[in-house]
């Protein structure tokens, strides 16, 4: 997984309150064999004027011009500023899957439903949980100016305002170790290789015909 | 050293490291892969860059998605795009990463949990692992096997381990003899509506007692398969003779000196004398009558010479309540005895009764029977390719043939109509499969759980019966 140290990236403000994951991925999209190309059917139904399919050539869908993510001024987002609740819905993985796909990195909100909160991590995306006056802030500003970008440093554990004001936030030290080193559970258990080696060598002692 | 549990033994022997909290790493020796839990895994190794472990160690098949009719299109007879893309990307991705495929129109292809035991490719004393419940299947080897998730599947793929926490250990006994015309499905079914669904949450189960001993491998194959239906991950049954002989011959069997040195480490695979259990239920073999379940979860079961209980006599109201809704669901009327229930469609098949032992005995009770006309559509469908060959060529297929069944390829079928095969809306459907949820064998239909023989006697009947007065 790709680590995350520090990154300036635009934000794109998603003005609503408890967005579940069948609105993040309808569920039509569900059955694709991949863990990729769900960024195009993000926010599918806000975002097109028609029913998309998974076979649907989104490029030629008629597009909801309101929608945020269609603002000219907000392509090439990769923070998304959210409202309470954010992934609330179903367990299933491609919600975290097509935020990725699409680009977003980081996720700011006053709250997250807790499954949608732990895949993010374990698919490389930050989810990060601030005040609801802060976040209301954020909003604001972000309207006010085009073009407007957050810097977020996980390392120092702060976002960095464009006018230098820096905001503190809260990340769990194992969850924030994974993310700057990159780590996924498979990273995770591969750090410990050496004692897979080990195991495996004396495994193949004792039952060669596993080995065979 | 203190007495060992076979789970604890396995556990043990697999133990990478574990950490403060009792999480560990467990190493796995054998990866089961179907098409339907496995892409997004091989779509995680590409994305990361990752490699497989061991490839070795994999081997796949497809199965929920395979058609049972003609097969001769191959992959691109398959009408359904979404199963078709599904079927073709397993191929695409042991291809791409080196791994084993039994592929549709391989005459190894099959089920998974029936391919591995038959190839040897599950053995005793292994890990095992499937991105699918059933995979507890393989336990009846003396294996420790899990059903895992698909970022699960991955993760064995590229690091041969998988995170695990212990879980307890329980023993279910039974002892004394069965009946005649009582087989390892009514032994489970009776298991599980003596404990229900969620008997076994958190624990191991190893099956124990003179009934276990005496049942053949196959039997065993089915009871740990519905390990998972009593609420466990994992079903374990000790080695012995007949295990060892069992294995003995398959393609992926150690051979020569492996072979030897196998079946001494193999002889420790049972639970030590004074091993602790957590939990530990007793039942009579001998009081073991034909199961048949009437409602919408594996643990509403009755005996054949039973009634379709009746919620005004539940005393607990939320239980009746599941009563009604399940007997609104089934179409069916409190107190109706069970041998009036109508079974229009019967199914022999799926990863719980479909090996040859399973079609010898309905071909026994079908030998010179009809199917009753008032049956719409009477399937079977072996496990494997394997299975269908041993079948033919003991000439069982033309009993099934005869007596008004549809013989078919080998695949999932109607266990869960991923593919073609779908019970339709409201018909009754007497099925060796191993789940009665609602909508399970398809939207609307309605699921009795039953022995491959108890199937064949309700194909000839059109209801239920005992299967009994059919020997
Ligand atoms: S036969 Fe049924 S239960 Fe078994 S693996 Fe196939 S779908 Fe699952």
């Amino acid at each position: 997984m790709d680590k995350i140290v520090k990154m300036t990236a635009l934000v794109a403000p998603m003005d609503r309150a408890n967005v579940d994951t069948d609105a993040i991925i309808p569920k039509q999209f569900l059955k694709s064999i991949k863990r990729t190309g769900f960024g195009p059917n993000l926010f599918d139904e806000w975002r097109y004027e028609d029913v998309g399919q998974p076979d649907s050539d989104n490029s030629h869908r008629p597009l909801r011009k309101e929608f945020v993510l269609n603002q000219p001024r907000y392509q090439g987002a990769k923070i998304l500023l959210a409202r309470e609740n954010f992934g609330c819905g179903s367990s299933r993985e491609h919600a975290p899957w097509a935020l990725k796909d699409y680009g977003f990195d980081v996720v700011i909100a006053p709250s997250f439903a807790d499954i949608f909160f732990n895949n993010c991590f374990k698919n490389g995306i930050m989810p990060l949980v601030l005040d609801e006056s802060i976040v209301d802030g954020l909003f604001q500003d972000v309207f006010a100016q085009v073009g407007y970008e957050l810097t977020v440093d996980l390392e120092s554990q702060k976002i960095i305002k464009p006018n230098g004001e820096k905001i503190p936030f809260e990340i769990d030290a194992f969850r924030r170790h994974c993310l700057l080193n990159g780590l996924d559970d498979i990273g995770l258990t591969l750090a410990h290789q050496d004692d897979i080696k080990a195991y495996e060598a004396k495994h193949k002692q004792e039952a060669p015909w596993l080995f065979a | 050293m203190s007495a060992k549990t076979l789970y604890d033994k396995l556990w043990d022997a697999h133990l990478v490291r574990e950490e403060e909290d009792g999480t560990a790493l467990i190493y796995i020796d054998r990866q089961l892969l179907h098409e339907v839990t496995s892409p997004q895994a091989f779509e995680g190794l590409r994305m990361t860059g990752r490699k497989p472990w061991r490839i070795d160690t994999n081997l796949a098949t497809p199965d929920h998605n395979v058609p049972t009719t003609d097969l001769t299109g191959g992959v691109a007879s398959i009408k359904d795009p979404v199963s078709r893309i599904q079927v073709e990307t397993l191929g695409m991705n042991a291809r791409e990463f080196g791994i084993t495929e039994f592929a549709m129109g391989d005459i190894r292809q099959g089920i998974v949990h029936v391919v591995g035991p038959e190839e040897g490719a599950t053995l005793p004393g292994m890990t095992v692992v499937c991105g699918d419940s059933h995979t507890a299947t393989h336990g009846a080897l003396g294996a420790l096997a899990h059903g895992i998730g698909t970022s699960e599947v991955e993760h064995v793929l590229a690091t041969q381990c998988l995170i695990q926490k212990k879980m307890k250990n329980m023993l279910i006994r039974v002892n004394g003899q069965l009946q005649k015309g009582v087989t390892p499905k009514d032994v489970v079914l009776a298991i599980i509506g003596k404990i229900g669904t969620a008997g076994g949450n958190g624990h191991a189960i190893e099956f124990g007692g003179q009934v276990f001993r005496d049942m053949s491998i196959e039997g065993r194959l089915t009871v740990c398969n519905m390990a998972i239906e009593a609420g466990a991950r994992v079903g374990l049954v000790a080695v012995d003779e007949r295990t060892v002989e069992y294995v003995q011959g398959r393609p992926y069997s150690p051979k020569g000196d492996d072979w030897d040195k196998a079946v001494v480490a193999w002889v420790d695979l049972t639970s030590d004398e004074g091993a602790h259990f957590d939990k530990v239920i007793e039942l009579d073999g001998s009081l073991i009558e034909p199961q048949v379940s009437w409602g919408t979860s594996p643990e509403m079961v009755v005996d054949i010479n039973g009634f379709v209980p009746d919620p005004a006599k539940e005393p607990d109201v939320v239980k009746a309540d599941g009563i009604q809704r399940a007997l609104d669901y089934m179409g069916l009327k409190a107190n109706t005895p069970m041998k009036e229930v109508p079974a229009e469609y019967v199914f022999i098949g799926s990863c719980t009764n479909s090996r040859i032992e399973d079609f010898r005995a309905a071909a026994h009770v079908l030998k010179g029977r009809k199917v009753a006309d008032s049956v719409e559509l009477a399937l079977a469908v072996p496990g494997s390719g394997l299975v269908k060959q041993q079948a033919e060529a003991e000439g069982l297929d033309k009993i099934f043939i005869e007596a008004g069944f549809e013989w078919r390829n080998p695949g999932c079928s109607m266990c869960l109509a991923m593919n073609a095969d779908k019970l339709p809306a409201g018909k009754h459907c007497a099925s060796t499969s191993n789940r009665n949820f609602e909508g399970r064998q398809g939207a609307g239909g309605r699921t009795h759980l039953v022995s491959p023989e108890m199937a064949a006697a309700a194909a000839v009947a059109g209801h239920f019966v005992d299967v009994r007065d059919y020997l």
